[in-house]
């Protein structure tokens, strides 16, 4: 049987020692009539070499696309070192680092990571990650709400420039525990939040406000102006933010006059690859002021019985193996192997050449919103940095699908989740397209949309196909 | 054997409680400091905040447990004991003296409920077994 | 000593190969948004991050080079071939955003997997979604929570726990905004029958139990407790912490569990990654199958869609910007896959007969069983409290001798109700001969205590480090490096 190394006689003495006669008897404590369990559906046993082919053909029929999708999720180039080394055995195949003297290498690493996040983020400390940027935030709004305990009532701003699956994840876990989520408008001309529409929410009691930066749709929300809005109406700033683009933009810890309290986001853009989706990690950052309501784990320095420089989970009695219905967060896990990727990508990249991937993406951006700006049928709403919102004159999901056929993915349909804005798409860019790959896209997004019957568009494809 | 003064009352979660005129002090016992281990940090109530009998009000930690402490007598929060906020060591040092938590201005003078030295000493050895 | 990385940097030093080229262009980005210091990132070559990440990764115990008895986290061995297989390009370029038509790949693995899970756990339907085993939990209480709401039942606003439950149930519970009542467990490692029917009543929403428990012993009354909780009106909750122990003999479902998670990462064999990720699917009952977490993946013929608000109306929601943990879901697919139905009952055998095996070992080289008379399941309990008072040691110090013999040591301490307890699970893929080496490791380590109890006291000493300070490190938080402020490392 796969994985069980046990050979027959092993079997036979193993019985003997524990006395009894078959292995069926080791179940005998477990009633008659819950042991009949069929699982014959379970799909029949493949051998390494049978799942090898399997696996090659699906993973075949996924990919050799071009993509021009962010929302959430960016690809960019991950130097090769950064999983060759991550995916040692060491790193990959232990345990979460409770016996501190046996995962000295997993905790140094985190203490790395700590201090590379909360520099990036111009913060005190950082946690160790969480599962992802949207329960991320999630967890930055319960903080909050533990943290400013003085509100009568719990209710947070989440701008709807914040990403909608964020937006839904927060609301399937927050409001289980009571607290208020108001959505409140961005601007449709400028695709950010003004201060013209947070005055409409001075008279509430605010706990926290959220700023997106860069926002869903790519563009850059004044976060100065609204970090000392919120902090003059007493409540908590949570930024969530693109991590790459920390080493261009200003960083949430110098936003406004005192700061952002919180900041969170989505670590994929440093390191993780795209992977439909997962695993990918959460970030947590804070004010050292509310470290204790930090969920999650936390790695601490400290020295050992000679003295000697060593790393430990630290701050554990928070956390739900210890304070169980107390406990800041039920967490237990992080997303260590990720974040071991994405502290060796920053390592390799450093301080300039991650600063450099934002520019180059930002200029990549532009160079790509030059070319639209060509196209009369074509309307770019906004969007400066990963992305922009464009307007067509036909339906969106009609355009992506025959870009798809063209091995193009084209962006982000947002006519679901924003049908204010008409048939509208978010296009993503980033340091990994080069100018024919811009050229390419904008040719076939202009031959797609020329055409207006089904019938016409099958015919442009048939020619495309020559490109 | 952890020491356990004849002076003073007691809750049956380890708190003890000295009566000084109008106020009383809150404490954690030698016991409970001693089965915790080296406190790492205190959360204590409010100043001027009103406190129920019972009520969790404040938090003690040491690195491998935390342990809520539980409100022995309804009252208004007068004082906390700010040092050991940044030295949580004085706990575990002097439980009954520098480790003082909270004092409360009782509501009524109501210590029914409150156990002596003796009766402390009896639910110690019991909890021992 | 290992230097941080931060500690090999040089101003002005770059690995030159990975940097992006620059351009001339100017940036169009207003000046009041831009950063204006340089982040505190390293400044190395190549080679100086290789080697210094390769030497830390040495610093660690792992499944691949040590074994690994730590009960209740089944640290059993990580297929290659499946974590191979998970990083094709086809997959790991793929976005989570693409449309189905482009996904088919994934989405067949994802369905099947979800199908296989149904199978295995008798239930009717599962949400791949849930990141690791406590957001499954999640999941599964407000499922709870949703279906007694949806029929207007709202009084009911405890869940029951018992004491020897992981600590991430009752946290998950007031996550999900109840009040936790514990029910205690009697000397045989059973739930206290009485206790239980005392606390159940008209506000009780569900129990969250484990079974195997985390006693290592299988709930015998599991019928009778769910007919108890069925009667009054709630839910029961499976824990799928120890699933690996019943894999393909005995299904959550047909106990009358109503709604569940599998960690992964356990019972599936995907790696544990130093703490992550993990991957917590939710299983359901038919009543339960319509407040699942979305999106879940639907197979209409031979094509594979992503669900929609419309498919299910009542589900809880999203609890992640995309679909979970995918790379983890494509693991766990193709270990499935590798196993089959038998390989999987194997599972189940092996774990067991491995358990039971060093407890017989152990029982006659004198260790104490926490429930003598009990029968093991894929875990089981010793207690050192006799060699803690007889020998002045405890469970903590012969867990760290155990280091020095390059063992990873057992889960210590838990569950709370056993004093100075060791739980071990050796999992199913480990050799009868590791099995020995063991016991003969434990039983001398019992030796050295009588012989020189200081030995253990001061235990490890072959590892990097020795005992760390722990109240150090949580009263003088120390949580980044900074060059001024860190202590002198010469």
């Amino acid at each position: 049987m796969p994985f069980i190394p046990h050979t027959e006689k092993d079997v036979k003495d193993m019985l003997a020692t524990i006395g009894v006669a078959r292995v069926d008897d080791l179940f005998n404590e477990i009633p008659d009539n819950l042991r009949k369990a069929n699982i014959n559906d379970v799909m029949p046993s493949l051998n390494e070499m049978e799942l090898s082919r399997l696996m090659h053909e699906r993973a075949n029929q996924d990919g050799g696309m071009k993509c021009f999708i962010g929302a959430g999720a960016y690809e960019h180039h991950i130097p090769a070192a950064v999983w060759e080394v991550a995916t040692r055995g060491e790193f990959m195949t232990a345990y979460t680092p409770y016996q501190a003297e046996a995962s000295q290498g997993t905790l140094q690493l985190l203490y790395e990571y700590q201090t590379m996040m909360a520099s990036l983020m111009a913060l005190d400390v950082s946690n160790a990650s969480l599962y992802d940027g949207a329960s991320a935030l999630a967890e930055a709004i319960l903080m909050a709400a533990r943290s400013n305990k003085k509100k009568t009532r719990q209710r947070i701003l989440l701008p709807l420039s914040v990403h909608p699956h964020y937006r839904e994840t927060v609301k399937a876990i927050v409001t289980q525990q009571g607290i208020d989520i108001v959505e409140i408008p961005f601007d449709v001309k400028k695709g950010c939040v003004t201060k013209e529409i947070l005055e409409k929410y001075s008279h509430d009691d605010v706990t926290a406000l959220v700023i997106p930066q860069p926002n869903f749709f790519g563009v850059l929300e004044d976060v100065d102006l609204l970090t000392e809005w919120a902090h003059q109406h007493q409540g908590l700033v949570i930024a969530v933010v693109n991590p790459m683009s920390m080493s261009l933009l200003k960083p949430p810890g110098k936003w406004g006059q005192n700061g952002a309290d919180i900041a969170c986001g989505e670590g994929q853009p440093l390191g993780v690859p795209l992977a439909s989706g997962g695993p990918y990690y959460g970030f947590l950052c804070c004010k050292k002021d509310y470290v204790r309501q930090l969920p999650g784990r936390i790695v601490g320095r400290t020295v050992d019985a000679e003295g000697k420089q060593g790393f430990v989970l630290t701050l554990q009695a928070r956390e739900q193996h210890i304070r169980r219905a107390k406990a800041t967060s039920n967490i237990c896990t992080n997303q260590g192997l990720l974040v071991t990727a994405s502290t060796i990508y920053m390592s390799l990249m450093g301080p300039k050449g991650l600063r450099q991937v934002a520019v180059n993406s930002h200029q990549n951006l532009n160079l790509l919103k030059s070319k639209f700006s060509a196209l009369k049928n074509v309307e770019i709403l906004f969007g400066d940095f990963h992305e922009m919102v464009l307007r067509l004159p036909k339906s969106v999901d009609e355009v992506l699908a025959q870009l798809a056929q063209q091995k193009i993915q084209a962006g982000f349909a947002l006519t679901k989740h924003y049908p204010e804005l008409g048939e509208c798409l978010l296009v993503c860019v980033t340091e990994t397209k080069n100018e024919a790959d811009l050229d390419l896209f904008v040719n076939q997004l202009s031959l797609a949309l020329e055409k207006n019957s089904e019938k016409k568009s099958k015919e442009v494809l048939n020619v495309a196909t020559y490109f | 054997m952890n020491a356990i003064p004849k002076n003073l009352k007691y809750s049956k979660s380890h708190e003890w409680i000295r009566q000084d005129e109008d106020v009383i002090t809150v404490g954690i016992t030698d016991h409970a400091q001693c089965m915790l281990g080296e406190l790492v940090y205190v959360e204590l109530p409010e100043p001027e905040s009103s406190l129920e009998l019972g009520q969790e009000c404040a938090v003690v930690e040491s690195v491998k447990a935390a342990a809520d402490v539980y409100c022995p007598i309804s009252g208004e929060v007068v004082e906390i004991n700010e040092a050991i906020l940044e030295n949580p060591q004085l706990v575990n040092d002097d439980p009954y003296g520098k480790g003082w938590l909270f004092r409360i201005r009782p509501f009524e003078n109501d210590f029914k409920q409150l156990l002596n030295a003796e009766q402390y000493t009896k639910q110690v050895a019991s909890e021992a077994h | 000593m290992s230097q941080l990385i931060f500690e090999l940097s040089q101003h002005g030093r770059v690995a030159k190969a990975q940097q992006p080229r620059p351009s001339s262009q100017k940036l169009t980005l207003p000046a009041h948004l831009l950063r204006q210091d340089e982040p505190n990132l390293p400044e190395v070559s190549e080679l100086q991050a290789v080697r210094h990440y390769t030497n830390l990764s040495r610093r660690n115990f792992s499944i691949d080079t040590q074994f690994y008895p730590l009960g209740s986290c089944t640290m059993k061995y990580n297929p290659r071939g499946v974590h191979k297989l998970a990083m094709l390009e086809g997959f790991l370029h793929h976005h989570p955003l693409s449309l189905d038509m482009n996904s088919q790949g994934f989405m067949a693995c994802a369905y099947e997997l979800q199908e296989m899970l149904k199978t295995v756990t008798g239930m009717k339907g599962v949400s791949l979604t849930p990141m690791a085993g406590a957001q499954g939990e999640f999941a599964g209480v407000a499922m709870i929570r949703a279906y007694h709401e949806s029929r207007g039942d709202t009084a009911r606003d405890e869940i029951l726990v018992p004491d020897a439950a992981h600590g991430t149930n009752p946290a998950s519970a007031v996550q999900c905004g109840y009040k936790v009542r514990e029910i205690p467990t009697g000397p045989d490692g059973n739930v206290d029958i009485e206790a239980l029917r005392a606390a159940v009543g008209p506000n009780t929403a569900g129990i969250m139990l484990t079974n195997p428990s985390t006693l290592g012993v299988f709930e015998q009354k599991i019928q009778e407790i769910a007919a108890i909780i069925h009667k009054a009106g709630g839910l029961l909750y499976y824990d799928g912490a120890n699933l690996n122990a019943i894999l393909g003999k005995v299904r959550p479902g047909d106990m009358g569990f109503n709604v569940m998670h599998i960690n992964l990462h356990k019972t599936f064999a995907t790696p544990h990654g130093g703490g992550g990720p993990g991957g917590g699917p939710v299983a359901a009952c038919e009543r339960l199958a319509p407040f699942l977490p979305t999106p879940i993946v639907i197979k209409n013929e031979n094509h594979y869609r992503w669900s929609t608000e419309k498919d299910f109306p009542h589900t809880i929601g999203r609890l992640s910007a995309f679909m979970g943990n995918a790379g983890i879901i494509l693991r766990a697919y193709m270990y499935a896959r590798l196993l089959g139905p038998e390989g999987m009952q194997r599972v189940a055998e092996f774990a067991t007969l491995n358990a039971n095996y060093l407890l017989a070992r152990l029982k006659k080289a004198g260790f104490t069983p926490a429930y003598p008379t009990r029968r093991a399941s894929h875990e089981f309990i010793i207690t050192l409290k006799t060699e803690a008072k007889e020998l002045n040691i405890s469970a903590l110090d012969v867990a760290k001798r155990l280091l020095d013999y390059s063992v990873h040591a057992p889960t210590m301490y838990f569950p709370l109700l056993v004093p100075e307890c060791l739980l071990i699970e050796p999992t199913e893929t480990e050799t009868k001969e590791v099995l020995d080496h063991f016991a003969e490791i434990l039983i001398k380590i019992l030796q050295e205590a009588k012989e020189n109890p200081d030995l253990l006291h001061n235990a490890p000493y072959s590892l990097p480090v020795r005992r760390l300070d722990e109240v150090k490190a949580a009263r003088e938080l120390d949580l980044t490096f900074t060059k001024n402020t860190g202590p002198d490392t010469a």
